[in-house]
């Protein structure tokens, strides 16, 4: 795991940390050094992560409420026996030399400027994936969502090309190549095959951007065909806007490039209830993180208020990439049932339950089932 | 002196003018105002129509409809426009010029098709805006009374940039499976945008602007976007000033809409937020927008979409058009007759007896048509 620490060190300017903050990072073995994009087909299912043999995975609790979060979920899998062995990374940014806030022990290096960027850049994560379902109990707007959103993380919108050509006049580069696009699209496919998907919907913009949306548009016709199983469709993504908001079961599984899926990612988590509820999973060449995107919220943090239900569907989503399905579909389970019982609820739910108490409810139920 | 004597002929000549035009409109709208619009004013206003793609020419009709049934005083300029027909499209110059001459256009959707068959990466609809520089466009959502949906109250007005940003159409393919696009912002039209929308507040009595960005990802363009609208606010200290991410604030709308006034953002945000406002309202078809240059205004439906699968089973809802015409009338100071339109659309609704799918009814266009036209209701004399 070096090179993972390693990265921390080089990371001079944390402010991003503030809006993750907490994130499990697993590896996938060494014995694959390359990687591999199709999460559970390149290991061999059940012997291997059934056995009792330890899984390495790494823990960055973060800042705010990050630590009594995660220290929920530590707690729910230990009860589950979940075979993981955690390895703590604290990655809270202290004030420099520089007077600048900072990782920790800070060797500089020519790093990269924010820790999220860091880690999508050293683990490759192309894939942003967000599955937004209604959970029964605490009632919205909306019925019956669920939908998954699977972002390109890499280009697009967010290349971070932009200048100013004259004084008043900016231009900023959207970049879409063939091999993100495609990757991105065969991942929502082989996404779709493994849950038992029916649909993958591709939204873009082609009519305006013909070019480039154009192009992403191309690939994901492209891997559509690869997957005869799984229905396709293309959509404009101010149709899906208008659609998402009137009828959410329209969609299944949505594949999309970086700023459409940051949008309509976020959008989605409105339907069921925030970021609070939703967990996320950014896929990789070279491993996968999975992390609560809600916000740090310091002025709830030490108080046992705070709802780690996002992060511990994040860890469950986490356990199925392993393969550890069992768990994970157990703690799931466990951890719908005491929000549908509303008795432990936390203050974000309506409720009046501490963290503590939502944990402890959570395990007993684990306990009772496993 | 000498000066005002020798232009005295040109001073009478101006001020009879003046008074004989003042007089038609001092004379019409009082009449109307005491006996109704039985009678028809003199003067007849000309508008452009571009009836679009999709169910586009159904809704016109439709519009046209209740237009003769109310004696309008308008008259179309009819121009078939558009992208996906282009032999039998108008030419752009034409469309350009009858607006520019009229200042008024109604205008249905245009299809916007992946690909041109010239290879152009322009779409029509950029082309007329860019032509005529229509640069603001302005949706007002507000919740229709009898259209039941999940959120109530909204009322919201987004204000969109639509000459620049993502829209540009520069693209290219910088080596194979490579493409850039360019995202364009500029201080000058960031800035009028920004005044637009401050100005609009102003004059419609709304208490507050917020600016939808993405400024901590886009950290020059959007930023300058940014900067215009803040730099602006300080001028207005009146309206209170926001500033809002893009994606909190697609998430603000699905879960708390009422808290949004008017809005202004750049192009693309903008087509994502008014999307979705109609969604929270109904749909595509009851919201009406219009877009605005310094000179001419084109009232069109505020989200564009064709509903070409609905072509020809006159099942579209042609709320959205009407309610364009309505503002349209009351644009060209023909206010009585944009009222009753207003007011029978509204009845209709209420009672809720004739809707269309879309809104969850079993009606027609057409029988949605005459539902409005039975409920014309001329204004009591007051």
């Amino acid at each position: 795991m070096s090179g993972f620490f390693k990265h921390f060190i080089d990371t001079k300017n944390a402010s991003s940390i503030y809006d993750k903050i907490t994130k499990f990072f697993n590896r996938i073995p060494s014995k694959n050094p390359k990687g591999n994009i199709k999460p559970t087909t390149s290991k061999p299912l059940g012997a291997r992560f059934l056995s009792s043999e330890l899984k390495k995975c790494t823990l960055i609790p973060g800042d705010g409420i990050g630590p009594e979060i995660s220290a929920a979920v530590q707690k729910i899998f230990a009860t589950a026996k979940v075979p993981i062995d955690w390895e703590s990374v604290d990655v809270t940014p202290v004030r420099g030399p520089d007077g600048k806030f900072g990782i920790p022990q800070s060797a500089i290096d020519s790093g990269h400027r924010s820790l999220n960027l860091a880690l999508r850049k050293e683990f490759n994560l192309y894939a942003n994936v967000r599955p937004c379902r209604s959970l029964e109990g605490y009632k919205t707007l909306y019925d019956h969502v669920d939908v998954v959103t699977i972002r390109e993380n890499t280009e697009g919108e967010y290349s971070g090309i932009e200048h100013e050509i004259v004084d008043g006049v900016v231009q900023s580069i959207k970049l879409i190549t063939e091999d993100a696009s495609k990757r991105v699209a065969e991942f929502a496919f082989q996404y779709a095959t493994e849950n038992g998907r029916h649909k993958v919907t591709a939204v873009h913009k082609a009519n305006i951007m013909r070019m480039s949306d154009g192009l992403f548009l191309r690939c994901c016709r492209e891997a559509a065909r690869k997957f005869p199983d799984i229905k396709f469709e293309e959509r404009y993504l101010d149709t899906v806007c208008l659609n998402m908001v009137q009828d959410p079961t329209l969609y299944d599984v949505l594949v999309m490039p970086n700023l459409y899926g940051d949008i309509l990612s976020d959008m989605c988590a409105g339907l069921v209830g925030g970021l609070g509820l939703t967990p996320s999973g950014n896929i990789g060449l070279n491993g996968a993180l999975f992390e609560s995107v809600h916000g740090t919220a310091p002025d709830i943090a030490g108080q046992d208020k705070a709802n780690p239900t996002a992060l511990l569907l994040s860890a469950v989503m986490m356990l199925r990439y392993m393969g550890l399905n069992e768990h994970a579909s157990i703690i799931e389970s466990a951890c719908f049932q005491t929000i549908k019982e509303a008795k432990y609820l936390t203050g974000d739910l309506g409720g009046k339950a501490k963290c503590s108490e939502f944990t402890n409810e959570i395990c007993e139920k684990v306990a009772r089932t496993s | 002196m000498s000066l005002f004597a020798r232009n005295l002929p040109r001073i009478l000549i101006q001020t009879a003018q003046t008074t004989t035009a003042r007089n038609i409109h001092n004379s019409v709208p009082s009449h109307n105002a005491a006996a109704g619009v039985q009678e028809r004013p003199d003067v007849r206003t000309k508008c452009t129509l571009i009836p679009g793609d999709g169910v586009g020419p159904e809704l016109v009709y439709s519009v046209q409809e209740v237009f003769k049934a109310a004696g309008v005083p308008v008259d179309f300029e009819t121009y078939f426009f558009s992208e996906v027909n282009p032999t039998l499209s108008a030419p752009l110059e034409d469309v350009a010029a009858s607006i520019t001459r009229n200042r008024v256009c109604l205008k249905g959707i245009l299809a916007t098709p992946d690909y041109s068959h010239t290879g152009e990466l322009q779409t029509l609809n950029m082309k007329l805006r860019n032509a005529l520089d229509l640069y603001a466009n302005v949706v007002h959502v507000k919740s229709l009374p009898g259209v039941k949906c999940r959120h109530d109250n909204i009322d919201c007005v987004i204000i969109r940039e639509q000459t620049e940003g993502e829209y540009s159409a520069l693209e290219h393919e910088s080596v194979k499976g490579v493409v850039e696009c360019l995202k364009i912002v500029t201080a000058t039209k960031s800035q009028r945008i920004a005044k637009f929308a401050f100005d609009y507040a102003i004059r419609n009595q709304r208490k507050k602007v917020t600016a939808v960005h993405k400024a901590n990802i886009m950290k020059l363009g959007d930023g300058l976007f940014l900067k215009s609208c803040e730099e602006m606010a300080k001028l207005y200290p009146k309206i209170e000033f926001e500033r809002m991410i893009v994606d909190n604030c697609t998430m603000q709308m699905v879960s708390h809409p009422q808290q949004f006034d008017v809005m202004v953002t750049p192009n693309l945000y903008g087509n994502i937020v008014d999307n979705l406002a109609s969604g929270l309202v109904g749909g595509a078809g009851v919201v009406a927008g219009a877009s605005y240059s310094t000179s001419s205004v084109v009232f069109e439906p505020g989200a564009r979409h064709t509903y070409s699968e609905a072509v020809g089973k006159n099942v579209a809802n042609p709320t959205a058009m009407l309610l364009c015409a309505s503002k349209m009338l009351r644009h060209v100071n023909l206010p009585v007759y944009g009222d009753m339109i207003r007011n029978a659309i509204d009845k209709v609704l209420r009672d809720g007896k004739i809707r269309t799918k879309d809104v969850g009814g079993q009606s027609s266009t057409q029988e949605f048509t005459y539902a409005v036209i039975h409920s014309l209701q001329l204004p009591t004399a007051s």
